[in-house]
């Protein structure tokens, strides 16, 4: 019997290999989006829960990891939604990751923080999209295949983040 | 507004909201396997529906009662 099938039946073996296999690409796709290591930790705990929960209801012909993602992500958009916390850049991470310096200037510490707080103001749905497209360079159908919507639904979502981000960054004086 | 002129928001973004890393700091596996050992055992519906029936059973024909209890 293959893997799938013996997690489907219940093999606590079986769901540990998936959960091994898969576990990087879930935490992955988790921190992308909430931007916490402590957060997506839990959520990945969260959505290998629910999987093993729904074992039964598992169609072993059916992608494992695809399945496994769309929980997560769901997971995560939820976790955006209703958490009352700003996701902001841990101010450690912001000191200790300078990042890649720009063509005419480097951000100032403030600057980032600023920018990191206005990204975190968009409201979950575009703000999903805008770190998948525009910061983690996700491809659109990609993006679309884990947020189980279209692709012309991902780029009109990445229009309006734009938009609403640019709108944000000129209130604080920068213009990129 | 197309990619081209997202260049420079996309570049902002990217310095002001660099990768937090790309796998969990320490093994997953010991707190999933936590997690699964204090979730409580499953409610077994059909036990409970089988012991409804049956009382229902009883309480409809309490007639019953002394054959069923011959039978135990």
């Amino acid at each position: 019997m293959d893997l799938a099938r013996r997690f489907a039946a219940g093999e606590i073996d079986a769901f540990e290999e998936l959960f091994r296999a898969h576990q990087p690409d879930v935490y992955r796709w988790i921190l992308r989006l909430v931007r916490d290591p402590a957060v997506a930790e839990d959520l990945t705990i969260e959505t290998f829960w629910r999987i093993y929960r729904a074992r039964a209801r598992f169609d072993p012909d059916r992608c494992f990891g695809a399945w496994a993602r769309r929980i997560a992500v769901n997971l995560a958009m939820g976790h955006l939604r209703h958490s009352h916390r700003e996701v902001e850049m841990p101010q450690a991470a912001i000191e200790a990751c300078p990042g890649p310096p720009l063509r005419d200037h480097v951000l100032s510490r403030e600057a980032r923080t600023a920018i990191a707080r206005a990204f975190a103001s968009l409201p979950a749905r575009l703000r999903a999209v805008a770190e998948l497209a525009l910061i983690e360079q996700t491809p659109y159908c990609e993006i679309a295949a884990a947020l189980g919507i279209t692709v012309q639904a991902v780029k009109s979502r990445e229009f309006r983040a734009v938009r609403r981000l640019r709108e944000l960054l000129s209130k604080l004086g920068i213009t990129p | 507004m197309n990619e081209h002129d997202d260049q420079p928001l996309r570049r902002l973004l990217q310095e002001a909201l660099p990768p937090l890393g790309e796998t969990p700091a320490r093994d997953l596996w010991p707190r999933m396997r936590l997690r699964l050992e204090s979730a409580p055992a499953p409610w077994p519906w059909l036990d409970v529906a089988l012991a409804a029936a049956a009382l229902a059973a009883l309480i409809a024909f309490p007639q019953a009662i002394p054959w069923v209890l011959l039978q135990c």
